[in-house]
């Protein structure tokens, strides 16, 4: 398949998932108790949600309503928050630049954790490393991540008064680089955990099969090196399904940035939500599920361009 | 059975089980019942752990907490498990566009980060137990569906599937007569492992302030009011989240056990 096609392809999918979760948006609106005008503000009178139901234009037919939906979503108007009497759209687009932050560091920390870990767990499968690291993974997994944010909180802040409890940076201190680094630290620590937890089962079993292809003792009956061996014929084809791999923990990685930035008070998109969903400020809460939605299929698409560009044999299909 | 053969996280996944329901029955103190003169105080003979920033048991919290969490991860894996093995048997058995279109459905279906969904539902309808259970059992069925589905589709084409054709078996009596006992193994372990992912999604909203509502207890949202008083009575933090690590643990632990013993690999 052409790159132009498989690009077409894989956008078309995307907007696809795009339409079915603005579909699903549309769908909730209307079931929830008190129909969509209350979602525009509960504590409005009978009177002044009539006007809004007519402005809205809720008094026409469904199907009306949803070309509507659509239209205004295409123009970027997700409604007003009334928490912060701000445009929904744009008040969601500012923090996501907070949470890039914190989920691409988290990730090139789990990354850079799980890939050399896993290589040497894998190379020698069912030795004491091997196993004590199969013991730290679960362990990563079973963890629930904002208890140990607290903990973390407890050990380095209140106790120690070694790190910053939350925050982006200490007030007086905002352009100071090191100032950022520390207050990222235990929120990296946290996110990244289980998705290190996680790329590392991918990166053993990865290494652990590879090691039995086919391609590996005629590199060996070659008389090549274990070392080459490793480098030049295992570890490349081991490690490019982790790519993929990468893709699958994007609602993971959005989601526990969520838990994580509420845990830490780190002004990202996911505590938005959070706070959104809690006190029910809807327009907001719509505009943060679609946005995460969006991002997660576009990094779905890109993962798959860059899984193209680096491995070749993906291209012939 | 011999003692000695029962692995631990069975034996560890019976105490927490023990701890929360039978536990009331020897710690007689309403998870509820607040005493603002004591309020986070430390641990004394009426009050084993202490009490919580409400004055109230942080023991028997912890034990109605259990409840909830267990109950609430067990029944939504149960949802998870018959979603899933409807799903993949049907994409299994039938092959095909209905497999294509399935699975298609299941891809989506991971690609929706359930934290954000569950925000958005959560908000609307506010949140109640057989809520959570359903939505937890709704974004977790996938993984199940696409094991059934390879294996069905393997057990599809064995003799003792031709045989029950032979014998003019309907294709329902089929699967639910000679596939599914097959898939029994995979099922459990899935299973097991999947009460933990259950359970700390629960725990995970909880603790947002998105599931289980106070005043009723769970070990997440016990979190939240001891992360407020972190400064002052930090031991408040600490036993919802052992017994929350302790269970999924056990979960994943007896999930690896079950693994070992069927000989199965993903």
């Amino acid at each position: 398949m052409s790159g132009f096609r498989f690009l077409a392809r894989r956008l078309a999918q995307g907007v696809l998932i795009l339409w079915m979760v603005s579909s699903a948006t549309f769908i909730l609106m209307h079931l929830a108790p008190g129909g969509p005008s209350m979602l525009a503000d509960p504590k409005l009178g009978p009177v002044e949600r009539a006007a809004i139901e007519a402005r809205l234009g809720l008094d026409l037919p469904l199907p009306a309503q949803y070309v509507a939906w659509h239209r205004n979503l295409l123009k970027g108007d997700l409604g007003q928050s009334y928490l912060y009497q701000t445009p929904a759209g744009s008040t969601v687009l500012a923090r996501v630049p907070n949470t890039l932050l914190l989920a691409g560091s988290a990730l090139l920390v789990s990354v850079l954790l799980a890939v050399p870990l896993g290589i040497r767990a894998g190379l020698r499968p069912g030795r004491p490393f091997d196993r004590l690291m199969e013991f730290v993974s679960v362990g990563a997994l079973s963890l629930p991540t904002f208890w140990y944010g607290i903990v973390l909180i407890m050990i380095f802040a209140a106790m120690g008064h070694l790190l910053p409890a939350g925050g982006t940076a200490t007030p007086g201190l905002e352009g100071s680089m090191v100032d950022r680094i520390r207050h990222l630290i235990l929120p990296v620590a946290v996110l990244s955990l289980p998705i290190a937890g996680e790329l590392f089962r991918y990166v053993r079993s990865g290494i652990e099969a590879m090691a039995h292809a086919p391609h590996i003792p005629a590199a060996r009956a070659k008389g090549l090196t274990e070392g080459a061996i490793t480098r030049r014929h295992l570890l490349r084809n081991a490690l490019l399904p982790l790519v993929t791999v990468i893709g699958l923990q994007a609602p993971m990685l959005v989601g526990g940035a969520a838990i994580t930035e509420t845990v830490f008070s780190w002004p990202g998109m996911g505590r938005l939500g959070v706070e959104a969903a809690l006190g029910r400020d809807y327009p907001v809460v719509m505009a943060t599920t679609l946005a995460v939605a969006a991002a997660v299929v576009a990094g779905n698409v890109v993962l798959d361009l860059l899984y193209r560009w680096i491995d070749p044999r993906v291209r012939i299909e | 059975m011999k003692l000695a053969a029962v692995p631990l996280p069975v034996v560890m996944l019976g105490c927490l089980l023990a701890f929360a329901w039978a536990g009331p029955l020897m710690h007689h103190v309403d998870p509820d019942a607040m005493d603002l003169r004591h309020i986070a105080s430390p641990s004394s003979l009426g009050h084993p752990l202490g009490t919580d920033e409400s004055g109230r048991d942080v023991l028997a919290r912890l034990m109605a907490g259990g409840r909830v969490s267990l109950a609430v991860g067990t029944v939504a894996t149960a949802v998870a498990l018959v979603l899933g093995t409807l799903v993949g048997a049907l994409a299994g058995w039938r092959g095909g566009w209905v497999d294509g279109l399935l699975m298609r459905v299941t891809d989506a279906a991971m690609a929706v980060p359930v934290l954000f969904a569950a925000l958005a539902v959560l908000s609307i309808f506010g949140s109640s137990p057989p809520l959570l259970i359903g939505l937890i059992g709704a974004t977790s069925w996938m993984g199940i569906a696409r094991l059934v589905r390879a294996e069905v589709a393997v057990l599809r084409h064995s003799d003792f599937v031709m045989a029950a054709r032979a014998l003019g078996r309907p294709d329902a009596a089929i699967v639910l007569r000679h596939l599914l006992p097959q898939l029994l193994p995979v099922l459990t372990v899935a299973a097991s492992v999947g009460v933990a992912y259950a359970i700390l999604t629960e725990s995970a909203l909880s603790y947002l302030g998105l599931g289980v509502q106070p005043p009723r207890a769970s070990w997440g949202n016990m979190l939240t009011g001891a992360q407020a008083s972190l400064y002052t009575a930090p031991r408040l933090a600490i036993w919802p989240g052992v017994m929350i690590l302790l269970t999924t643990l056990s979960c994943n632990g007896l999930g690896r056990w079950l693994r070992r013993k069927t000989g199965w690999h993903e």
